[in-house]
C-alpha cells in the first residue's frame, strides 16, 4: 500500500552536491523542496575527531551499503556480470552530503575541447580520425556558455588555486590563493619546468584560508591533517554540501531532508512526472511524494537505474545502437585512467609524506584534452600528470621497490624504509565513449527491495589503452627528472581489460545531454526532452569523461540545471529552447 | 578541536608498575599460587598461554601485567587455541620482529584479527550477499573478488579454513603442526598458499592469503583502539604520527619532521 503525501514544489533524489545546489537555489527562490536521501543523517559534528584509517579507508564507513543496493559488472558483452560485493571495488557516496563529503577536493575545470569534442576533432583532424566504435558527441553547450556557472560553483566551494598558464579563460580569479607548497611539490614543479612543461597548483576545495561564500557559509582554513579522501573533514575546511549548499537551503526553512528514504521510481503518465516513489527503510512503509518538478540528483548509477526502472526514455541497445538511457558509460578506471604512473624511491631524501591534503598538489596540462597535436597518435583526448600530497596513511601505504617480496623480513624492512622516501605521480586520462560500454538492468541479481540491479558493461578500446600508455611514459620521464634512485613504472598491457573496480567515483553517462533529442536524453539544463518536469542532473548527463576530476563540472551543470528548474516552474516548457529564442 | 591534554594512556606506566600489576593479577586469580586444582582444561590453558614466559608467542610485551589491556586479549572468534597459534605464527611471518621493531605478535595483530572476525567484517555484513556465487572466476575477473568476496564463505569461515589448511599441510609435509614448524617450513607453506599450490574449498587459497596479509597490516598500523598497534609501536617504526590535529606550521618544511604519535583516545580527549 503506497501512501500518497502532500504535494510540494520540488522533490529531489540525493543530498550530494547536485541535490544540495538544486535545493539551495530553489529554496532561495521561494520554492518548497524535499530531498529523499537513502543514507543516514550526517552533520559536520559526525566528522570531528575521526582520523581513523581503518574505519573510513578500510571499512568504508561513509560509503554505500552494498548489502542494500549495488551494481553488477562485466568486462565483455559475452559474459555474465558479477555483482560488486564489497566497497573495496566501489566507493560510492552515501548519507547526507553524498560523495561530496568524502572527496579529496581536487577542483579542476574541464576544457573547451571537451564540450565540443566531436566538432573540434573533425575540424582539426577530419572525420576519419574518429574510431568506428566511438560514440563521442558534442554536449550542445560551449565552455564560454558554461563559464559563469563554473565561477559560481568555485565561489560557493571556496576553491583555492592559481592561474594555469595554459588553462582556459576565466572571468574571475579563484576565490582563494593556492594551498601551501611542500618540498615534494617543489620537486615536481622543478622537474616539469626543466622538461619544458607548464606546472600549476591543482585547484582545491580544501580552503587555503578561512572564507565566507556568497551564501554566507564559512569554510575554515585547512590544517593539512591528511584525512580528506574517504573522510568527512574534521575541521569544516573542505567544501562539502553539508557545510555549504544544504546549510543555505536549511536556513530558508523551505527544505526538508528525509533520510533512510530509498527511492524506487518516478511516478508518471508517460508525459509528465508526478512524483517519487520511495520506501522508508526504517519501517518498510512505501510512499509517493508528489511534486511539480522531480529532480534525479543521485550518482550516475542511481539516476540511470531509476530511469530504467520507471520506464522513462528508450533503453540503449548496443546491438542496434538505438535508444539512449544507459548509453555512453565512461569513467576513470583504476588500471587504465588513474592511479597508474611512476613511483620513485629516494635513498637520500626523506619527505613528510604523512602530512597533506586531498587537493594539494601540482599538475601539468601540456597533454590534456587536445592540447597536443594528435595527428600522428593513435588516440584522441589526453591526460594530465600530477603529483598530489594527500597524506600517506600507514595501512594503505606499504610501497616497496619492484623485486621486493610482498611480505616477510625484506618486505618489512623496505616498506618501513621507503614509507617516507617515495613519491608517486600519476597520469589521469580521458576516456571516450564506445558502443559496448553502457548500462542496463541485470537479468539475475536484485537489490534489497527485490528490484533488478543495474548492470555495467565496460570494454576498453584500443585508443584508451594507447592513451594510458602515453600517460605512464610521461610519468616515467618526469620521475626520472625528479631524481628517483629506483622506480616502479606501471605496465599497461595491450590486452588489458576492465578490472571491475569502481573505485574512483568518477563515472558518467546514462542520461547524456545534447542539443537534440535525437542523440541525448536531456538538454543542457539537464531537463528530460520527453518529460519536461523531470530533471536528471549530475555525471549521468556527461557524454564522455575528460582527464580531470569531475566535481567542479558537476557543480557548474547543477547550477545551470537549477536555473532551468526555476525557469520551468515560472514559465513551463523546454527551457533550452526558450534560451535559444531569447538569444536570437 | 579535541582536547590536547587527555588522561595518560595506561601503556605509559613505568615498567616496574606493569610487572607488579602482572604479579597481582596472577596472584589474585590463583593461577600461580598453587591453589588451582588442575583440570585438563586449565592445565592446557596454562601450558599453552599464560604460563609461557620466553616463548615469543606469548602476550605482547606492552600488555604484560597491564590488567586492563590484557583483559581485552582473549579470543572472541576462534574457539580452538590451535587455530589461534597458527594465526600467530603466520602473521609473524608476514611482519616479523626484527631490529627495526616488534612483529605482528608483539603488536597484537592476532587478537586484532580475532576481534575483526567476530564483528561485522567477519560476517561480510555490509557486503552484497546474494546468490549466485562464483568460486571459479575467469582469469580476467579475479579482481572482482580479491579477498574472497565472490565466495559463498564469509571472512570468518575463510580464515578458519585457511589456517587449518596450513596446519594440516604442515603436519602432512613436516610431521609437525604449523606453529611448531621451522621458519623455512612455515614460509614454504605460506608461499604455496599464496600461489594456490595448496587448495582450499569454496575459495582460492590466494584470496585467503590476501585477507591474511590485509589483516596483518591493518592490525599493525590501525589505531590502537582496535587491539593491534599496541603502544603505537607500529606507527613509531613507520614514523607515522597518527591523529595529529594540524600540520599547518610544518607542512612547508624542507626537513623531515619527527613527531610523537597521538592515538585517537588521546586525540578525542575522553
Amino acid at each position: 500500500m503506497v501512501k500518497k503525501l502532500d504535494k510540494v514544489d520540488a522533490v529531489i533524489v540525493g543530498s550530494g552536491w547536485v541535490g544540495g545546489i538544486a535545493a539551495a537555489e530553489l529554496t532561495k527562490a521561494g520554492y518548497n523542496v524535499i530531498i529523499l536521501e537513502r543514507g543516514k543523517n550526517k552533520k559536520l559534528e559526525d566528522f570531528v575527531g575521526t582520523k581513523d584509517e581503518l574505519r573510513y579507508s578500510k571499512r568504508y564507513d561513509l560509503m554505500q551499503e552494498l548489502s542494500k543496493d549495488t551494481i553488477t559488472s562485466r568486462n565483455s558483452m559475452s559474459k555474465d556480470a558479477l555483482p560488486v560485493r564489497n566497497n573495496m571495488n566501489a566507493r560510492l557516496g552515501n548519507h547526507t552530503g553524498g560523495a561530496g563529503v568524502h572527496w579529496n577536493g581536487m577542483a579542476f575545470r574541464w576544457l573547451p575541447y571537451d564540450f565540443e569534442i566531436y566538432s573540434k576533432t573533425v575540424e582539426r583532424y577530419g572525420k576519419e580520425k574518429i574510431p568506428a566504435e566511438s560514440t563521442m558527441q558534442d554536449w550542445g553547450i560551449t565552455y564560454d556558455e558554461l563559464e559563469p556557472y563554473y565561477d559560481q560553483y568555485e565561489k560557493t566551494a571556496a576553491i583555492s588555486g592559481e592561474e594555469n598558464p595554459i588553462g582556459p579563460p576565466r572571468s574571475d580569479k579563484f576565490p582563494n590563493p593556492p594551498m601551501k607548497e611542500t618540498p615534494n611539490i617543489r620537486l615536481f614543479t622543478k622537474a616539469t619546468k626543466a622538461l619544458g612543461y607548464h606546472p600549476y597548483r591543482i585547484p582545491s576545495a580544501n580552503a587555503s584560508q578561512t572564507y565566507t561564500n556568497p551564501d554566507g557559509e564559512t569554510i575554515n582554513g585547512c590544517v593539512y591533517c591528511a584525512f580528506c579522501e574517504e573522510y568527512g573533514c574534521d575541521f569544516g575546511a573542505k567544501a562539502d554540501p553539508i557545510g555549504t549548499v544544504l546549510a543555505t537551503a536549511h536556513k530558508t526553512g523551505k527544505m526538508e531532508i528525509r533520510n533512510d528514504s530509498f527511492v524506487t521510481g518516478v511516478s508518471h503518465d508517460g508525459k509528465k512526472a508526478s512524483g517519487l516513489l520511495y520506501t522508508d527503510t526504517t519501517t518498510g512503509e512505501e510512499f509517493e511524494q508528489p511534486a511539480d518538478i522531480v529532480v534525479l540528483a543521485g550518482f550516475v548509477f542511481t539516476n540511470t537505474k531509476l530511469l530504467l526502472h520507471s520506464k522513462i526514455g528508450q533503453p540503449y541497445d548496443p546491438k542496434t545502437g538505438q535508444g539512449i538511457i544507459g548509453k555512453n558509460f565512461t569513467g576513470h578506471f583504476n588500471n587504465l585512467s588513474t592511479y597508474i604512473g611512476a613511483r620513485g624511491f629516494f635513498e637520500d631524501k626523506k619527505f613528510n609524506n604523512f602530512m597533506g591534503t586531498g587537493g594539494m598538489g601540482s599538475s601539468i596540462d601540456d597533454f590534456s584534452g587536445d592540447n597536443e597535436d594528435h595527428t600522428n597518435m593513435d588516440f584522441l583526448h589526453g591526460y594530465e600528470v600530477h603529483y598530489s600530497q594527500l597524506g600517506s596513511r600507514p595501512i594503505a601505504n606499504n610501497a616497496v621497490p619492484e623485486g621486493t617480496p610482498g611480505w616477510g623480513k625484506e618486505f618489512k624492512k623496505e616498506s618501513l624504509k621507503y614509507y617516507n622516501r617515495n613519491l608517486f605521480i600519476t597520469a589521469q586520462s580521458g576516456f571516450l565513449p564506445n558502443k559496448n560500454t553502457y548500462m542496463d538492468l541485470d537479468p539475475t541479481y536484485k537489490d534489497a527491495l527485490g528490484n533488478p540491479l543495474l548492470r555495467v558493461t565496460v570494454e576498453y578500446a584500443k585508443q584508451d589503452i594507447a592513451r594510458a600508455k602515453a600517460g605512464v611514459a610521461r610519468c616515467e620521464e618526469i620521475m626520472t627528472e625528479m631524481g628517483a634512485d629506483k622506480m616502479n613504472v606501471d605496465v599497461v598491457k595491450d590486452d588489458i581489460v576492465f578490472d571491475h573496480k569502481f573505485y574512483t567515483d568518477h563515472f558518467f553517462g546514462g542520461a547524456i545531454m545534447g542539443a537534440s533529442p535525437d542523440n541525448s536524453a536531456v538538454n543542457t539544463y539537464s531537463q528530460m526532452w520527453d518529460m519536461e518536469n523531470l530533471f536528471v542532473v549530475g555525471g549521468s548527463a556527461f557524454p564522455h569523461n575528460s582527464n580531470y576530476n569531475p566535481t567542479v563540472t558537476i557543480g557548474a551543470f547543477a547550477y545551470r540545471a537549477a536555473e532551468g528548474m526555476i525557469k520551468f516552474l515560472k514559465e513551463g516548457g523546454n527551457v533550452a529552447a526558450t534560451a535559444v529564442e531569447t538569444n536570437a | 578541536m579535541a582536547d590536547q591534554q587527555p588522561p595518560k594512556d595506561v601503556n605509559s606506566k613505568p615498567q616496574h608498575q606493569q610487572d607488579e600489576g602482572r604479579r597481582k593479577f596472577l596472584k589474585s586469580t590463583g593461577l600461580v599460587a598453587g591453589g588451582l586444582v588442575g583440570g585438563s582444561l586449565f592445565g592446557g590453558l596454562l601450558a599453552g598461554g599464560l604460563d609461557k614466559k620466553d616463548d615469543k608467542n606469548d602476550k605482547p610485551a606492552a600488555t604484560k601485567g597491564n590488567k586492563d589491556l590484557e583483559a581485552t586479549q582473549a579470543r572472541q572468534f576462534f574457539t580452538r587455541q590451535q587455530d589461534f597459534k597458527v594465526l600467530m605464527a603466520a602473521t609473524e611471518q608476514i611482519l616479523p620482529e626484527d631490529e627495526l621493531g616488534p612483529g605482528a605478535i608483539l603488536l597484537g595483530v592476532p587478537y586484532y584479527i580475532d576481534k575483526q572476525l567476530a564483528g561485522r567484517w567477519g560476517v561480510n555484513a555490509y557486503d552484497y550477499r546474494h546468490t549466485p556465487y562464483a568460486v571459479n572466476l575467469d582469469a580476467t575477473d579475479q579482481s572482482a573478488g580479491p579477498g574472497g568476496e565472490q565466495s559463498i564463505l564469509d571472512r570468518g569461515m575463510i580464515f578458519m579454513q585457511g589456517l587449518r589448511t596450513m596446519d594440516d599441510e604442515s603436519q602432512k609435509r613436516f610431521e609437525v603442526t604449523f606453529d611448531k614448524a621451522t621458519e623455512e617450513q612455515q614460509i614454504e607453506i605460506m608461499m604455496d598458499v599464496e600461489s594456490n599450490k595448496i587448495k582450499m574449498k569454496g575459495v582460492k587459497a590466494s584470496e585467503f592469503f590476501t585477507l591474511l596479509k590485509q589483516g596483518t597490516l591493518e592490525g599493525a598500523y590501525s589505531d590502537p583502539l582496535y587491539g593491534g598497534n599496541i603502544g603505537m609501536e607500529g606507527w613509531k617504526m613507520k614514523e607515522f604520527p597518527g591523529a595529529i590535529p594540524s600540520y599547518a606550521n610544518v607542512i612547508e618544511s624542507d626537513d623531515f619532521v619527527k613527531m610523537d604519535p597521538v592515538s585517537l583516545r588521546d586525540y578525542q580527549g575522553h
